[in-house]
């Protein structure tokens, strides 16, 4: 009793215990593997028995959506550089570089009470705590406990989750929290009187420092101003889907990669960094937004 | 006097199943309804052999829920010590219950379990959590008599001592 509860305060109050957690998350993983095999068996057996003809329907289709999504990325480039160029003028210091990361969920539940999921990339390929994790739409959550081969996140959906945002309309800035339900964040403090309209959306901010700003997070879906109270009710709704992604993206802002973590293994395939054409640093480096 | 031990190794398998099915992935209404499948197997084994199964058992499967969970380390391994001690001091009494009398006291016990874990998660700055929190506590006094059977056979079957 005394020695549980003397574990309680240590992990709570000072985090020495990171170590203890990280050795016995070793010896969760095959439990956590073994839940998920149910799965991984399914996936295997649907992808094998798929047959050529969708394959190439799939084909098809993908190659369709890879020219579109070319050209669109043509024009961010040139987006993006004048964009660069224009924050230099400024003397700002804005990095677009971001090293990403995909990692896999794990099936595994957990307390039904929290949002939080399993994925499996450690500290062995370069995860750190409070990384940002993003799926294809939108931000999702956060790592808050590192293993050697597994990470904990907890969503932005959780209810003891907070996240600084920003209105891409007019850049107002407020904190959107997450209320327990998948589809359901609330924006709070927000003045009654100020400028939100249904439907604008909400990009991470990059204050905290924990998010790396610009990543699209939720919409809003309702602003119901109440003149008899201090705030704004404004409930939003999350861009990922946050249910359904298998996959995930662990992203490393530049500060981050900059801080001396090496972010992968050199034989890590499946480490990649963002799409930055010849940009692409070698695993370790820092890229170096401002040069030319 | 030579205590003669053996098929240790069930009660680690056992343990460990209960550690599997507490993290199966759920749809979400079911995650409410699941038993604290680690508590119940916890509570026969200090029961049925507690010169073996103590408080020092709950504490290390109690350490590694809170590891799979992720919640803070301690929080589930002083829960399940305490269950294991109350479990262990009664186990004379609870041996000789009916079964409906056992689940009862599976219930009270499994209660008080969530009620600390609550109380921890309350110090932690977790919210707190509504009426859904304690429905596990009753489906765990439903679902006691199966396991206590269950349980039973496999004990038997192994010559678990």
């Amino acid at each position: 009793m005394l020695a549980a509860t003397s574990l309680i305060i240590l992990d709570y109050r000072q985090n020495h215990l990171e170590s203890v957690r990280d050795a016995l998350s070793v010896v969760a993983y095959p439990l956590q593997l073994i839940v998920n095999l149910p799965r991984t068996v399914g996936t295997w057996v649907d992808e094998s028995l798929t047959t050529r003809q969708t394959l190439q329907a799939d084909n098809t289709g993908l190659r369709a959506q890879n020219l579109l999504l070319n050209v669109r990325l043509q024009k961010l480039a040139t987006l993006e550089s004048e964009n660069m160029r224009l924050r230099e003028l400024l003397d700002s210091s804005f990095k677009i570089n971001e090293r990403v990361l995909i990692a896999e969920l794990l099936a595994v539940d957990l307390d039904p009470f929290t949002r939080r999921i399993v994925i499996n990339k450690g500290s062995r390929n370069g995860v750190i705590e409070g990384q940002t994790v993003v799926d294809a739409h939108g931000v999702i959550g956060q790592t808050i406990h590192v293993g050697p081969l597994s990470s904990i996140a907890m969503l932005i959906t959780d209810p003891s989750h907070a996240l600084p945002i920003q209105i891409n309309r007019n850049g107002l800035r407020a904190v959107l929290v997450g209320t327990g339900e998948t589809d359901r964040l609330e924006l709070m403090h927000v003045p009654n009187t100020a400028d939100i309209k249904v439907g604008d959306l909400l990009v991470t901010s990059g204050l905290g420092g924990r998010f790396p700003p610009g990543y699209p997070v939720a919409r809003v879906t309702a602003f119901l101003p109440d003149p008899r109270e201090r705030f704004a009710q404004v409930a939003a709704e999350p861009m990922a889907s946050i249910e359904q992604s298998r996959e995930v993206l662990l992203v490393w802002s530049s500060a981050e990669t900059a801080a001396g973590d090496a972010p992968c293994a050199p034989d890590d395939t499946s480490c990649n960094t963002a799409p930055e054409g010849s940009a692409t640093p070698p695993a370790g480096t820092t890229p170096t937004p401002g040069s030319p | 006097m030579l205590v003669r031990r053996n098929g240790g190794w069930i009660i680690v398998l056992s343990f460990v199943v209960a550690l599997l099915v507490t993290i199966v992935p759920l749809p979400g209404w079911a995650g409410y309804l699941w038993p604290e499948w680690v508590a119940i197997v916890l509570v026969y084994w200090c029961i049925a052999l507690p010169h073996r199964v103590g408080v020092f058992v709950g504490f290390g499967a109690g350490l590694m829920l809170d590891v799979l969970v992720g919640t803070v380390l301690g929080q589930h391994a002083m829960g399940l010590s305490v269950v294991a001690f109350l479990s262990q001091k009664l186990h004379r009494r609870i041996r000789n219950f009916p079964l409906w009398q056992q689940a009862l006291t599976v219930l009270l016990l499994i209660a008080f379990h969530k009620l600390l874990m609550a109380w921890v998660n309350g110090f932690t700055g977790q919210p707190m959590h509504g009426a859904l929190y304690w429905i596990s506590p009753l489906v765990s006094m439903l679902i006691w008599p199966t396991m206590f059977l269950l349980l039973r056979g496999v004990r038997r079957r192994f010559r678990v001592t």
